[in-house]
């Protein structure tokens, strides 16, 4: 145990550079799949039929296939047709339009739930569409999801090990290095295993705080809802 | 005769081949207190939201002081803020407090500054009896107080004609009288008011003429005495006697309430 506690102490510079880059990626799938995740749930809800269908391919697709299979294809795939992109940027392009996929469907419930009735009682006082959609039905949508939205960076964040596939330097790609230059598999990937843990609870402290900081008064049982 | 505030003409309303009402003609003139009763799946709430465009009629025509807004190319957002509505299950924004429910109409649609949206809504929160209450959630507020917050959001655009759908019917019976009596006070004031209700205490009182819808048609219309004392149809009679038997007439004298 203290051999072990030493070895992650002498190799944790090492680790902590290729956590940086999996905290980026998770961060950057993230928030990209927020934003094509809002718009993709927007689309398919209040779009026209040509808007929705396109929002439904998107979504399917994407949570349809293998992230790998979505990693290989953007890395190895497209420069066949002429686009080539960087190890890093293929990893973020992947995480974040599968993150996307996932995140509409979570929004697209939570949106729906909300605008039965908020958009009508929006209407009636002269609101335009866009208007309700942006002052009523989205702060409270937005709330709603929290609770099943918050899993969503903590598999995101396990999901950016597959970028270790095309040698993005991340936690992984590391781990690997490390326990080739030690003959310690056990005790590197112990050691990563506690990292990815440390970071996960971490994350779901940032989630319920989150929760608990937009909570509407009055509503606390609906907000804790699972 | 003056020119009605709202009027509809043969209008008819369609979900695919279910035909919820069809040619009905409604006139409602400055000052008029319209009472809609009928039984439930009528269609009554469906004309209410044809009647303020939230709902498109499949047929007829709809004027608001005598300008078509049926008509193509209407500006629909323009004309609802001249139509206020209160809904059965209240429908407040729930994540703002009961003075920005009524606030936000004005900054966001009448685009006024805050102040005066401020001193405004407070004075429509006030009107409803309800200042003090101004910082509450509708989590925070009782089913009553949140009708009548819906009611104060609805009046603070200045609307022509107020449209209420069973306004009480999601309440329990000891909170119906406030709202009620909030009613009765717009009454007074000479508000415009279209009403779909079963408080036949309500009706009677303050109605200057009811409809009876059945089946998607009105059957029958008048003023209270005429529907109460001398129905031409058995059918008005009969639904008449069911209604006041249900709802009998507790809640026909005035209840005031402290904050009132
Ligand atoms: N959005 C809708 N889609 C399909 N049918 C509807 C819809 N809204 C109302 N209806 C139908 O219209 C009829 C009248 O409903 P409603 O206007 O709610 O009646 P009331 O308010 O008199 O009880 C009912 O048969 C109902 O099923
Ligand atoms: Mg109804």
């Amino acid at each position: 145990m203290i051999e072990w506690l030493q070895f992650l102490w002498q190799t944790l510079p090492v680790f902590l550079d290729g956590l940086r880059v999996t905290l980026e990626l998770t961060a950057v799938g993230l928030i990209m799949g927020f934003v094509l995740g809002l718009l993709a749930a927007l689309g398919r809800i209040y779009g026209s039929p040509w808007v929705r269908r396109v929002c439904v391919a998107y979504i399917e697709v994407f949570r349809g296939t293998p992230l790998l299979v979505q990693l290989f294809l953007i890395y190895y795939g497209f420069p066949g047709i002429g686009i080539t992109f960087s190890r890093m940027a293929s990893a973020y392009l992947a995480l974040g339009l599968n993150s996307g996929a996932y995140q509409a469907e979570y929004l697209r419930g939570s949106i729906m739930a909300i605008s039965e009735g908020q958009m009508m009682a929006g209407r009636s006082i002269g609101l335009t569409r866009f208007a309700t959609i942006r002052h009523i039905i989205l702060p409270q949508a937005l709330r709603l999801v929290i609770p099943a939205w918050s899993n969503e960076p903590i598999l995101l964040l396990k999901s950016t090990a597959v970028a270790f596939l095309i040698a993005v330097p991340d936690l992984m790609t590391k781990a690997k290095l490390v326990a080739a230059r030690t003959y310690d598999p056990i005790g590197t990937y112990l050691a990563v295993a506690v990292i990815y843990l440390i970071i996960v609870a971490l994350l779901s402290e940032v989630m319920k705080a989150l929760e608990r900081r937009v909570r509407i008064p009055g509503l606390e049982v609906e907000t804790q809802k699972p | 005769m003056d020119e009605p505030i709202l009027k509809a003409q043969g209008l008819t309303k369609k979900y695919g081949e279910n035909v919820v009402f069809k040619d009905i003609d409604l006139a409602v003139q400055q000052g008029d207190i319209i009472v809609i009763i009928g039984p439930s799946g009528t269609g009554k709430s469906t004309l209410l939201r044809c009647l303020n465009l939230l709902t498109k009629a499949d047929g007829g025509k709809i004027w608001l002081d005598g300008e078509e807004i049926t008509a193509p190319g209407h500006n629909e957002d323009e004309v609802r803020q001249h139509i206020g509505m209160v809904f059965q299950n209240f429908l407040l924004f729930n994540h703002l407090t009961a003075l920005d429910n009524v606030m936000l109409g004005l900054t966001k649609v009448k685009h006024l500054p805050r102040e005066q949206a401020l001193e405004k809504a407070l004075s429509e929160l006030k009107r409803v009896g309800l200042a003090d209450r101004a910082g509450h959630y509708p989590g925070q507020l009782s089913g009553g107080q949140q009708q009548r917050v819906a009611i104060a959001r609805a009046l603070a655009m200045d609307p022509r004609v107020m449209l209420f759908d069973e306004p009480t019917s999601a309440l329990d019976p000891e909170l119906i009288g406030e709202v009620l009596e909030v009613m009765r006070q717009l009454a007074l004031q000479k508000m415009t008011m279209l009403v779909v209700t079963h408080e036949m205490g309500f009706a009677r009182e303050v109605a200057n003429r009811i409809i009876f819808m059945e089946k998607g048609s009105i059957i029958e219309e008048g003023t209270p005495d005429e529907l109460f004392l001398r129905p031409k149809f058995e059918r008005t009679r009969e639904f008449l006697w069911k209604i006041t038997e249900l709802y009998g007439h507790k809640h026909e004298t005035t209840q005031p309430t402290e904050d009132l």
